[in-house]
């Protein structure tokens, strides 16, 4: 009994990668992990998953980068013109708007980007949105996705206490958080691992922080 | 009375469920479950005194490490060991079925094994499932007529080699070896150029990683050097 025909070309390919990102009260830290891979090949161990979108937003996204770097520069020029237009940045909540309607746009052809958000809102706090690849967005206290995130996601859980009111860490103990739940990440997934971008979001700025992972 | 039918005593793999599989499979996208694959990287060589067998320590199921210092350098007998990639279920029960034959058949002739001899029981085995066993092997001894080192796939095919690598990793090793490889290197040279090779696995291939095990076989003694 012959089998069904199906397509043997993919116009999708999974570059791999882990981001994560946790709201504090009045910062907020985006980490993502610098391999590039492809296959069980290795492409670069030197990539930046992390783009500054505007002034208190940063994106980090895994997934295909050719799609992510698309998908970045439609919502750069997007945010010029909106700054031509009211003369200021966007919030971090335009801003996620803006991703999802971008994403829903493409709905029947998919970016194939998991997306996670992270910045300050309109009143200094710390806010992180989480994305599925076709514009569901929510805005939560902490977020994981990518080839990682089943494994952090409940590590995460665990130390931020999910069900119950949110436990919401010192700038130092999230970073500190990231950098461990990374290394394990890194241990058990193929794809994770090399050294993880941490950036920290506050009133002052934005800080950059880096952390070697495993490189097997 | 019907006649009893014999098709459960036949032996052998049953295919009948492949069918049932198929359609599963193209209908109602069902996943069929995964198994343990080492993704690999494996290596042999042959040196002055003997051979030098390296691999790493990475079991992965899919994208996840499921075990982070498994052991793919198989005994099979004192003289010879055999390292296996592939489906992990597959390279254990076939060395280790081997192994038990090899030992029975020193009890026999009341000799020490010879590699021709583990070199032969696998290929037939392999051939026999037609490449249905998942087992790809870097087979690696010295016995009474010298060093011998073979690479067995899992359809049966042999090669016989001054050095060898095999796995999702064996291209990142072979280049290795390719550009280093002398004939008559010393023991120290040799296990070198053996970590060379898997630590290039380890570090280029995703399916590889954790650690080096080296398995040094010459004549009358053997050196199991586990995470090197």
């Amino acid at each position: 009994m012959a089998s069904k025909q199906q397509a043997n070309w993919s116009p999708y390919d999974n570059n791999g990668g882990t981001c994560v990102a946790i709201a504090g009260s009045n910062y907020c830290v985006i980490a993502a992990d610098t391999r590039l891979s492809t296959g069980y090949s290795i492409l670069t161990r030197d990539y930046s998953k992390l783009q500054q979108l505007a002034d208190k937003s940063i994106l980090a996204s895994s997934g295909f980068q050719a799609d992510i770097k698309a998908l970045q520069k439609h919502l750069s020029a997007k945010h010029l013109i909106y700054q031509h237009q009211h003369n200021k940045q966007m919030s971090c909540p335009a801003m996620a708007q803006l991703l999802s309607n971008t994403l829903y746009y493409k709905r029947f052809f998919p970016y194939y980007a998991f997306n996670v958000l992270g910045g300050l809102d309109n009143e200094g706090k710390g806010c992180v949105f989480t994305y599925d690849a076709v514009g569901s967005y929510e805005r939560v206290g902490y977020s994981s996705q990518g080839s990682g995130s089943t494994l952090i996601t409940p590590v995460l859980d665990n130390q931020l206490k999910s069900p119950s009111p949110l436990l919401i860490p010192q700038e130092t103990e999230a970073v500190d958080l990231v950098k461990d739940v990374f290394a394990s990440a890194a241990e058990r997934d193929i794809y994770t691992g090399d050294r993880v971008e941490i950036t920290i979001v506050n009133a002052a700025g934005i800080r950059r922080e880096y952390a070697e992972l495993r490189k097997d | 009375m019907g006649k009893v039918s014999a098709a459960i005593d036949q032996g052998g793999f049953n295919f009948d469920l492949c069918r049932r599989n198929e359609m599963l499979m193209s209908k109602s996208g069902f996943k069929p479950p995964t198994y343990h694959k080492t993704g690999t990287t494996i290596v042999g060589l042959v040196f002055q005194d003997g051979i030098i067998l390296g691999a790493d320590t990475r079991a992965t199921e899919g994208p996840i490490v499921a075990y982070k210092n498994c052991e793919k350098i198989h005994y099979m007998a004192p003289n010879i060991y055999c390292c296996g990639a592939g489906t992990a279920a597959d390279t254990e029960a076939v060395t280790y079925m081997v192994s038990s034959q090899l030992q029975l058949h020193r009890q026999a002739t009341g000799r020490e094994s010879r590699v021709v001899t583990a070199f032969t029981l696998l290929k037939t085995h392999l051939f026999g499932y037609q490449g249905h066993v998942s087992a790809t092997l870097v087979l690696g001894g010295v016995d009474i007529t010298g060093p011998h080192l073979h690479t067995i796939y899992p359809h049966g095919s042999t090669d016989t080699l001054p050095y060898a690598t095999m796995g999702s990793g064996s291209l990142a090793a072979m280049a290795m070896f390719e550009s280093n490889y002398k004939k008559g290197l010393s023991r120290d040279k040799g296990i070198k150029l053996v970590c060379k090779a898997i630590c290039a696995g380890i570090f280029n291939d995703l399916g590889s990683g954790s650690n080096v095990d080296v398995c040094v076989i010459t004549k009358g003694k053997t050196d199991y050097l586990r995470n090197y």
